[in-house]
């Protein structure tokens, strides 16, 4: 019996670990480049799944083809959370700078998800199209058409992400102040505008990926904290400063908690991911797939 | 004479403290002065290592859940008397704190925080799962349930925590833990263990959340096992802890009382908004006034006293300008 379940679990696990992946992606890339640790990081997830949900419900707009909407409206968030409140904190030093952001990003999270609980309730939602029960059968194992999609789409978003980082002047501006903040800004890069654009691509990542659990998953306002969680654990599993390595933390991670749901039971799911944490932050600070410290 | 005064006001304080559920005070008001113990309790033993020694703790909910979980199971399970089931619940806190204590102190800043995060979300998910039964005080035992012993506990507990704060704050060991905060290498370079001193606030921290933890299990009437080890109870000592002002002893003490006050008159219009107004007054203070009302105060009383004008920074004498000056300003540029 657990042996026939274990392909399905393994692709369950996938499914779902790409979407942690994608979360991540943008926690890590703010974290890597602004030293912002963003801890409301799973709220915007939450925004950007309403945003699908309610463009669904209200004017029928299919789910995948609103991402667009879904990613415009969380460039606004985006906007206005960095301009009133984050670039007050830009010229903390390091230390400082990661602890106040965090805290500021609690008293965020608990405004949003209150915000979100006023306007929306309490309730589960999820988008559910005429498509959304479609699944393919091989090898006796499930591949449900919506979360295939989304991990197609999750792979797209990495891919581009990837390709802009390396081709355009903005994306190696980027990799420029990640390595040494001060060194670009006397090369002539504008830092202040790089940790703008760093901000907001990272709200765009976790709108996409929000979007994405309201069509396969389901959304509710208190679903940041987990979520942030989530994108921590695969941020540190994964190793900082390389996003293919995130992404494949994400995998890591998704494959760990549905083994481990298979293995235990499904209510373990999370400790086990976080208990992974923990000795992998013990041990290995520097992530799975990271280089050793110099 | 000034030190006279406060004592002799501190005694008034602590009188009209034993005093007040004597007088014929609507229960209500004795539950809300309940509540301002709990929350004194909560951030001052949060502040022992968040504010003190620098260590930004989210997971304090643990040794609260875990001090209040024993207790229940002593007290009502095991028919302990409640005295020795809540030493109990410390003991649990404390053995918590060290079996944590050195992996999570390799982990420095911003990794100890988001470990203990994941710490206190590991215990609420697993006592959630293993006891998800509601803890209910037996309905023969409930009529007999008084608030003037619970309310005297929170009071005990609750200076007792406070005194513990401030003996702290001014001992060698609560200075070594500043020393921790303020630089950790210039500290270990003068000889004051990081390590040690990180350990030490941790156990002590824990073990007054302990003590809370165990006057709430005597306190409440039902509750899931799993309620208090709920993330919200490390956020709401955080944000009591700054918004009255971390570091301080006194500052978590007119946190809670804020907290509480404004939380019942927000109650009456505003109740489904509280949080969200509470989550905008801790990010504007973190942002602005980061040592919180006891900074505002600080603030407010050196303006009075210097009747509004700022003090004109003192001027640096002036130099003749010699030859050399000339020589050293065209330098500088």
């Amino acid at each position: 019996m657990l042996l026939q379940l274990l392909p399905q679990s393994i692709v369950f696990g996938i499914l779902v670990g790409a979407l942690y992946g994608l979360a991540a992606v943008g926690l890590s890339l703010v974290f890597g480049v602004t030293k912002f640790l963003n801890v409301a990081h799973g709220e915007l997830l939450m925004l950007g799944g309403y945003a699908t949900f309610w463009l669904f419900q209200l004017l029928k707009f299919d789910p995948f083809l609103s991402l667009p909407l879904s990613i415009l409206f969380l460039l606004v968030i985006g906007v206005v959370l960095y301009q009133l409140v984050f670039v007050r904190m830009v010229k903390l030093p390091e230390e400082a700078k990661v602890k106040n952001t965090m805290l500021v990003g609690f008293g965020l999270s608990l405004i949003l998800q209150n915000i979100a609980l006023r306007l929306w309730t309490a309730d589960d939602r999820g988008v559910t199209t005429a498509y959304s029960r479609i699944a393919y059968t091989v090898l006796d194992t499930r591949f449900p058409l919506i979360r295939v999609v989304s991990l197609v789409i999750s792979l797209v978003a990495l891919l581009a992400l990837h390709q802009f980082l390396k081709r355009t002047y903005a994306g190696k501006a980027i990799r420029a102040t990640v390595e040494d903040w001060e060194a670009a800004s006397l090369m002539g890069i504008d830092v202040h505008r790089i940790y703008l654009l760093s901000f907001l691509i990272g709200a765009a990542l976790a709108g996409v990926a929000g979007s994405l659990v309201s069509v396969g998953y389901s959304i509710a306002p208190g679903m940041g904290l987990e979520w942030t969680l989530k994108s921590l654990i695969v941020m540190v599993l994964g190793g900082l400063g390389s996003f293919v390595g995130t992404f494949v933390g994400g995998i890591v991670l998704g494959l760990t908690e549905s083994l481990a749901g298979l293995a235990i039971s499904g209510s373990y799911r999370e400790v086990v991911g976080l208990a992974l944490f923990i000795l992998v932050l013990i041990f290995r600070p520097q992530g799975l797939f990271g280089a050793k410290e110099r | 004479m000034k030190k006279i005064v406060l004592a002799a006001a501190l005694v008034l304080l602590l009188g009209g403290l034993i005093a007040l559920p004597l007088t014929q005070v609507q229960d209500n008001i004795t539950n809300l002065v309940i509540l301002v113990f709990l929350y004194v309790m909560l951030s001052s033993s949060w502040n022992i290592l968040g504010g003190f020694t620098g260590q930004t703790n989210l997971g304090h909910a643990a040794f609260f859940g875990l001090g209040a979980l024993a207790t229940r199971l002593l007290w009502l399970e095991g028919k302990w008397p409640i005295i020795p089931s809540i030493m109990v619940g410390v003991g649990a806190a404390v053995a918590l704190a060290l079996l944590i204590g050195l992996p999570a102190f390799r982990l420095r800043g911003v990794y100890f925080a988001i470990g203990t995060l994941a710490m206190g979300q590991i215990l609420n998910v697993t006592v959630g799962n293993v006891l998800p039964e509601i803890s209910a005080i037996p309905p023969k035992d409930l009529a007999t349930y008084a608030l003037l012993p619970r309310y005297y506990v929170f009071l005990a507990l609750a200076v007792v925590t406070v005194v513990a704060a401030y003996v702290l704050a001014n001992s060698r060991l609560g200075l070594g833990m500043m020393a921790v905060r303020e630089g950790e290498d210039a500290a270990e370079s003068l000889g004051v263990s990081a390590l040690q001193h990180k350990l030490l606030a941790l156990i002590i921290s824990a073990s007054l959340a302990g003590l809370a933890g165990g006057a709430f299990a005597f306190y409440h009437v039902g509750y899931y096992p799993s309620f208090p080890f709920g993330p919200t109870w490390t956020f709401d000592s955080v944000m009591v802890a700054y918004l009255g002002g971390t570091g301080t002893v006194i500052g978590p003490v007119i946190g809670s009382i804020f907290y509480v006050v404004v939380k019942e008159l927000l109650a009456l219009r505003l109740a489904d908004y509280h949080l969200i107004i509470f989550g905008a007054l801790f990010v504007l203070v973190v942002l602005f006034m980061p040592g919180g009302l006891v900074e505002a105060w600080s603030k407010i009383r050196k303006v009075l006293t210097h009747g509004g004008a700022p003090t004109p920074p003192p001027q640096p004498a002036k130099r003749e300008a010699g030859p050399l000056a000339k020589e050293r300003s065209e330098l500088s540029e």
